[in-house]
């Protein structure tokens, strides 16, 4: 079975059309969604809509802290994302909100473990940025395989030798061993809003049959998403990002 | 497992026919089975009581490595075991004998380490090209195949860029054959493909005089030792090595990557071309450094760290070995000034290239002469003097440049023989000449080649002039 992973779409349909369209493309048979469907983009409601069928149709679906705040604007937050989260909040119908309030904030299933941050503490918004981080939600995920976002960037963490953890940048579209016996904790990168001066966006597919993961990237209209960002009325810095994958 | 493991077992459709090794790391049997072409062998790694972890690392390693690679420089992948069940690895058995089997006859005449030490200079640029280092290069693991190739074995240490470097934290293990391995190996570094270069510097070593520079260090403190201390000049060890030889190995075996060869090609190319070596000190090096030069380089060796990520792939790319076809027939031809100015162009672009200049003089059947005393008629000096100045207002230092009239009769064929042997990457050629029709071999030669060289080629056209 193939399962697309894909995250952090922050409510750019472009960007998780182009992905969908790829995955399905390339034969996955299962999806999940890590995560911050929403915050940022300016389809909320399209992004919403589509992952809400797929969910209904047995898809994998785990909340984000982006999800989490059209419910309850964060301290947190800086001025941009409090704008957009508050624009969110008006223009989400109640069903919306109450799909992404529904989201739980990590599944297990057989040996993989779905999380939007840190398994060890879902709820902290813990960023995986280091081999520790990495290792404290490896161990509570108690699974051979971690899949998360939150971290707009494509990385694979794996226990190495004398089981210490180990970051690996992989190459795109370059399948990557990835066997039962080690554990391994993949960021799939972000769908909507890559930030590593590439707009084309970002989402994996993993091959339970194979035991392999390919993390791909997939051009599509970035600045159509920038458009529709400022038509809304969303701040400018916000679209400059998009276009500019920063 | 060890036990369960006999001549006569089959696993997986795989019949065990021979036990033909066990070493360290487990045991290599021939094998029968499903029909692949050729014969096979497959490895069982140690899995007894007492064996560590490593072993399984270095088999897992290998068993992810192997399948991605291909070519005549590699054994075939047959088939692989589930790790955690039944971990084997049947892969094709390459025929000939280890360079090891030959070293044990005693050191090699130069033309010999010539032969076998470009060969194995091709292989490793091989897979340096697909982005894998060997890191384990001793003569234990080169075959030396009947078609006079090589073909490297036991990737058991191997890198590859694009999958996790299982034994990246393994600093104990992963270092490799004590007396082969390069100095940032010894400091940990796992992703440099120089380090193949340096390990080749020790082979080529080896066969030249039948010592190893090194020794057989048995400590951590006695393999540092290379980050500073020189080895004995080859030819203080056996007089009968040519400077030019010496100088590429010594040029390999230089402590610090960036001084070294920075792409096996440029080794095999040297190695091919002794006549075209740029000699330095190191051809005539007689003694090693003095006391006080290795204090030196000792305190700087302490501050000796990683060198710079990039992929083996892209440090290859760097030093970009190009070759120019000069039609040196029509030395007036309006062509050559566009040809020269594309291939400064083409120069500038990498810091660290080598140029290779080759006129194609028609000449006997086959011909294939390519130096002076070997050529058949008196044209040969006339051309090279031609190629001299063709090449002269690009002002190239001469380590970077080598200049080449062959006399055959199809310089298409010639050409790309020659790109091929020499791990060219790219070709620069003249396009036809709308007033050339009659000189149908050139129009021939410039298609002729685009549509069959192995790497890219830069037809190379006059504005404005169509053919």
């Amino acid at each position: 079975m193939i399962i697309a992973l894909l995250s952090d779409i922050h409510g750019n349909f472009g960007a998780l059309n182009a992905c969908l369209k790829h995955a399905s493309e390339s034969g996955a048979g299962r999806y999940a969604f890590l995560g911050d469907l929403v915050g940022y983009g300016a389809e909320p409601r399209e992004v919403i809509e589509t992952v809400a069928g797929y969910a209904a149709g047995g898809a994998v679906a785990v909340k984000g802290n982006h999800d989490e705040a059209v419910a309850k604007t964060p301290s947190y937050m800086n001025e941009a994302v409090r704008a957009v989260a508050d624009w969110t909040r008006e223009t989400l119908s109640g069903d919306a909100k109450s799909f992404l309030a529904s989201l739980p904030l990590c599944v297990r299933e057989e040996d993989m473990c779905f999380v939007h941050a840190s398994a060890a503490a879902p709820e902290r918004w813990e960023y995986i940025d280091s081999p520790s981080a990495a290792q404290r939600s490896i161990d509570a995920a108690g699974a051979a395989y971690t899949f998360s976002g939150h971290v707009h960037e494509q990385e694979l963490y794996f226990e190495g030798a004398r089981d210490r953890i180990t970051v690996f940048q992989p190459t795109r579209g370059s399948a990557v061993p990835v066997r039962r016996h080690r554990r391994w904790l993949a960021l799939v990168g972000s769908v909507g809003q890559p930030r590593d001066r590439n707009p084309a966006a970002a989402y994996a597919l993993f091959d339970s049959e194979r035991s392999e993961i390919t993390f791909h990237r997939v051009p599509y209209d970035h600045l159509a998403a920038a458009r529709k960002i400022r038509q809304a009325g969303l701040p400018a810095s916000i679209a400059y990002r998009v276009e500019n994958g920063i | 497992m060890d036990d369960s493991i006999a001549v006569g077992t089959e696993i997986d459709g795989f019949r065990l026919e021979e036990r033909i090794h066990t070493g360290a790391m487990g045991h290599i049997f021939r094998v029968t089975g499903p029909d692949a072409g050729f014969p096979m062998i497959m490895k069982v790694p140690r899995l007894g009581s007492g064996e560590s972890g490593e072993s399984l690392i270095s088999f897992e390693t290998e068993t992810m490595i192997l399948p991605v690679l291909s070519g005549p420089h590699v054994p075939r992948f047959v088939a692989a075991g589930d790790l955690t069940k039944t971990p084997y690895l049947v892969t094709e058995w390459i025929e000939g004998e280890s360079l090891e089997r030959a070293l044990a006859r005693g050191s090699l005449a130069t033309a010999e380490v010539a032969r076998i030490g470009s060969a194995i200079a091709d292989a490793l640029h091989s897979l340096h090209v697909g982005d894998t280092i060997h890191l384990d290069l001793k003569p234990d693991n080169v075959i030396l195949k009947p078609t006079g190739e090589v073909a490297l074995v036991d990737f058991g240490l191997a890198y590859h860029a694009h999958f996790p470097d299982l034994l990246a934290e393994e600093e104990r293990f992963a270092a490799g054959s004590a007396p082969y391995i390069s100095p940032e190996q010894v400091l940990g570094t796992r992703s440099d493909p120089r380090s193949d270069i340096f390990s080749l510097g020790a082979v080529l070593y080896e066969m030249a005089t039948g010592e190893l520079p090194f020794g057989v260090p048995a400590t951590m403190a006695g393999m540092r030792d290379r980050l500073w201390r020189d080895p004995v000049p080859p030819r203080v060890r056996s007089p009968g090595v040519p400077p030019w030889l010496q100088e590429i190995i010594l040029r390999c075996l230089e402590p610090r990557a960036e001084d070294r060869y920075q792409s096996a090609a440029l080794v095999a190319f040297d190695l091919r071309n002794p006549d075209q070596v740029g000699l330095t000190a190191r051809a005539e090096k007689s003694g090693q450094a003095g006391f006080l030069e290795h204090v030196r380089r000792w305190w700087r060796s302490r501050h000796e760290r990683a060198a710079p990520r990039r992929t083996p792939n892209a440090q290859v790319a760097v030093t970009p070995v190009i070759m120019v076809a000069i039609d040196t027939t029509h030395p007036e031809d309006e062509r050559q000034p566009a040809l020269q100015r594309a291939t400064a162009q083409a120069l500038s672009l990498s810091p660290d290239f080598r140029l290779i200049c080759v006129s194609v003089i028609p000449g006997g059947p086959g011909g294939g002469a390519t130096s002076e005393a070997a050529s058949p008629s008196g044209i040969y000096l006339d051309h090279l003097v031609r190629l001299r100045h063709w090449v002269e207002p690009l002002r190239l230092p001469a380590r970077r440049l080598s200049l080449h009239v062959v006399e055959a009769a199809s310089p298409e064929k010639t050409l790309l023989e020659f790109a091929r042997r020499n791990n060219v990457d790219l070709i620069m050629v003249g396009a036809p000449h709308p007033a050339q029709q009659a000189l149908a071999w050139w129009r021939s030669v410039a298609s002729g080649v685009t549509a069959n060289a192995h790497c890219s080629v830069h037809v190379v056209r006059v504005p404005g002039r169509a053919a």
